[in-house]
């Protein structure tokens, strides 16, 4: 086919204005919470490493012992300890930040600090996005980001799509599934809390609705270093109360805006990069990649627009063609 | 035990003491095995237990003077219910308890008098037991003993005592009356003086076997005990209570007691919820339990409240929870970025970039030639 490099460029950018025209007017809307949106914040200076959380999350979902590396080496069995970072087998993990000499508690210089890892329960989950089958949904009333290992084709484009590395799949299994925090969705479904807080001593991790577990962040950073306060215990209504002197907080709670906002709140003295958050825009990348898909097939305007653009293009030529061989002149 | 000391060595107990014993109503058998306890709370091997138990039944007697100043008399009296009495008879027997206000039978401006014999006769031998926080507040005038204040028998005495042994949180830091708002300006021995070196023992009340076995620790070794930050023998105040809890498990679990009385403080979890000072407070407890009572606080169900240390005990509200202090982060918790999957390494990336710039020049050269070869064949076509 002897099309012309100006002619394709002309047809190429027909379909590119018909697509661009288009996106503009269907710019995504930033998601909001779901109605009852409800949530955890993590409040890294409360938090004393004590590892309830992940034996709370093993009870209340049934999870099994993982082999550690102590357990592998040395053949042994039953040793009270947990691996090196989420797996298939866990679904959250206390991670410990430590720099110089490691002595000064919630202090990013010589001092340390915990980290919960979990699944942050977006507010636009990049998953939800990605997944092409809706094996992973977000729960229109509380926004729990759930899985249905019935619909899933196993394709881990959500492991791929998740800014913050938490979908992991059961490579050891013959019929694996995609494991994720779903937040004891059975157990909140039964009145209770999330594992993780009901086991929380101090009320590191909070159950409670989103709404009102931003509102408990400020009131929080807005403490003064020192400041005596009674720090919620289990959920923002359980009634238990702890009261300790407030720490220096950084002023800002992550994931009120990284991608979108989620549902999984984080509080800190130490700056979150160092926490090994990841710095995130407002905007999802789902936001994104769906504006340019939806905008691009709306109504399929674009694709018909290419396609009739080619039409032409091919017709054009073979009337060049038939025009070249009834001259009997070759060019 | 009982195997420790062989018959031929009995010669080393003595044959007056072992008689004396007997007279006491303790066997040979029971003493020894008082001084192997005593031994290994000291932290010596077993085999000094001889050495402990010769110093014990030595003649050579060392003079104690032991001033009570602002405190209960709870150290003394957990000291006498501590041990079976007779032992501690003994003990008392063989350290020459020159002045007490709670023992002695003497009182008055007599016993005044004898102390200060005894003070005039050993002068740099003795040791200071202090019992109790000495008011400094206008002139220390809220504790007064025989017409002097706290504060000026320490300066009369001190400088004259070998060594000095702070017995309990009072005497060791202020105790319970240096609480805020300190009405007397209570403080411990150390900060009044340092003319001597002072032994802290820590303790609301001081465990009587701290006590016990740092005299005998000085008796036995003629030197004091390694000491650590806080005046405090490291042999007794140098781990955790946290980290040797016989509730531990249950922190580590996760089960935690929520109530006085729950299932759960039935149960025997652990107490850090209610208020337990043990992951911030430095003491044997856990190990040697307190006195002879096979019990120790947390035993019994109450959380530790931290009496060995400053700003935790009388200070810190009771059912406040504990900063954890053995948790800064040991190898035991993963770090922030996860080596497993860590990115490649610039010694892989380097092959990496050397093959695909391999591959690129290789790619380049290929098209190169293939056009020279059109062009041949299309000049060879032209020729023909």
């Amino acid at each position: 086919m002897n099309i012309e490099r100006r002619g394709f460029f002309k047809v190429l950018s027909v379909g590119a204005v018909a697509a661009g025209g288009l996106s503009t007017a269907l710019a995504r809307t930033k998601k909001s919470l779901p109605p009852n949106a409800v949530g955890i914040l993590y409040d890294a200076t409360l938090c004393i490493g004590c590892k309830a959380c992940e034996v709370g999350c093993k009870t209340f979902n049934n999870m099994p012992i993982e082999n550690t590396t102590v357990e592998n080496d040395f053949g042994v069995q039953g040793i009270w300890d947990s691996g090196q970072d989420l797996n298939s087998k866990t679904l959250n993990k206390i991670k410990a930040y430590r720099h110089g000499s490691g002595t000064q508690r919630n202090s990013a210089e010589n001092g340390y600090s915990f980290v919960k890892r979990a699944c942050m329960h977006c507010i636009d989950p990049d998953c939800v996005s990605a997944c092409p089958v809706t094996a992973l949904s977000k729960d229109p009333n509380t926004g729990i980001v759930k899985y249905d290992k019935d619909a899933c084709i196993g394709c881990r484009y959500c492991q791929i799509a998740c800014p913050y590395n938490i979908p992991k799949f059961e490579y050891d299994k013959a019929i694996p599934e995609i494991v994720k925090c779903e937040m004891c969705s059975h157990v909140l479904a039964e009145g209770g809390i999330p594992g993780c807080c009901d086991y929380c001593p101090t009320g590191a991790s909070l159950f409670g609705s989103v709404d009102e577990l931003i509102a408990e962040g400020h009131r929080r950073i807005n403490l003064k270093s020192g400041q005596e306060y009674s720090f919620p215990v289990s959920a923002l209504n359980s009634g238990e109360r702890t009261t300790r002197p407030a720490a220096t907080y950084v002023d800002y709670i992550y994931g009120e805006d990284e991608s979108g906002g989620t549902q999984y709140l984080l509080l800190s003295a130490v700056p979150f990069e160092k926490l090994g958050l990841p710095k995130l825009s407002n905007k999802t990348a789902a936001s994104t990649s769906e504006m340019l898909q939806h905008s691009v097939y709306k109504g399929l305007i674009a694709p018909i627009a290419l396609l009739g653009g080619l039409l032409f293009a091919a017709h054009k030529t073979s009337k060049q063609h038939h025009a070249v061989e009834e001259g009997g002149q070759y060019e | 035990m009982a195997k420790l000391i062989k018959p031929d060595q009995e010669s080393s107990i003595g044959r007056f003491h072992s008689k004396e014993l007997e007279l006491r109503g303790v066997s040979r058998r029971d003493f020894i095995k008082f001084c192997t306890a005593i031994t290994a709370t000291m932290g010596l091997p077993f085999s000094a237990a001889a050495k402990v138990a010769d110093t014990i039944t030595s003649t050579q007697r060392t003079p104690i003077i032991w001033l009570h100043f602002q405190e209960c008399t709870g150290c003394t009296e957990t000291l006498l219910r501590a041990t079976h009495p007779t032992v501690e008879d003994l003990i008392l027997d063989m350290i020459s308890l020159d002045y007490s206000e709670t023992l002695m039978a003497g009182a008055g401006h007599q016993a005044e008098a004898a102390r200060d014999a005894s003070i005039k006769a050993n002068a740099g031998k003795f040791i200071l037991v202090v019992e109790g926080s000495i008011p400094t507040k206008n002139d220390g005038i809220y504790c007064k003993v025989g017409g002097k204040t706290a504060l000026e028998i320490v300066a009369e005495i001190a400088p004259q005592a070998a060594a000095a042994v702070a017995i309990g949180s009072c005497a060791s830091w202020g105790g319970v009356q240096s609480a805020s708002p300190n009405p007397t300006g209570a403080k411990g021995l150390h900060e009044i003086t340092d003319v001597l070196p002072i032994i802290n023992l820590p303790g609301c009340p001081a465990s009587p076997y701290n006590l016990l076995s740092t005299v005998l620790y000085y008796l036995t070794l003629k030197k004091l005990p390694d000491l650590d930050s806080k005046g405090r023998p490291n042999f007794a105040y140098g781990r955790l209570i946290h980290d040797n809890c016989e509730r531990r498990p249950h922190f580590d679990a996760g089960r935690f007691a929520n109530q006085f009385g729950d299932d759960g403080h039935r149960l025997g979890y652990c107490l850090y919820k209610l208020g337990c000072k043990g992951p911030e407070t430095y003491a044997n407890c856990p190990s040697i339990q307190f006195g002879d009572t096979n019990s120790w606080p947390v035993n019994g169900g109450h959380p530790c409240y931290g009496c060995t240390e400053k700003g935790i005990a009388f200070t810190k509200p009771q059912f406040e929870q504990a900063n954890v202090l053995s948790v800064t982060p040991p190898q035991t918790f993963p770090g922030i970025v996860d080596e497993k999957s860590g990115g490649i390494t610039p010694g892989a990336a380097a092959v990496a970039g050397a093959l695909a710039g391999a591959a690129l020049g290789a790619g380049a050269m290929m098209t190169k030639k293939m056009h020279e070869a059109d062009k041949e064949a299309n000049s060879d076509q032209a020729n023909s």
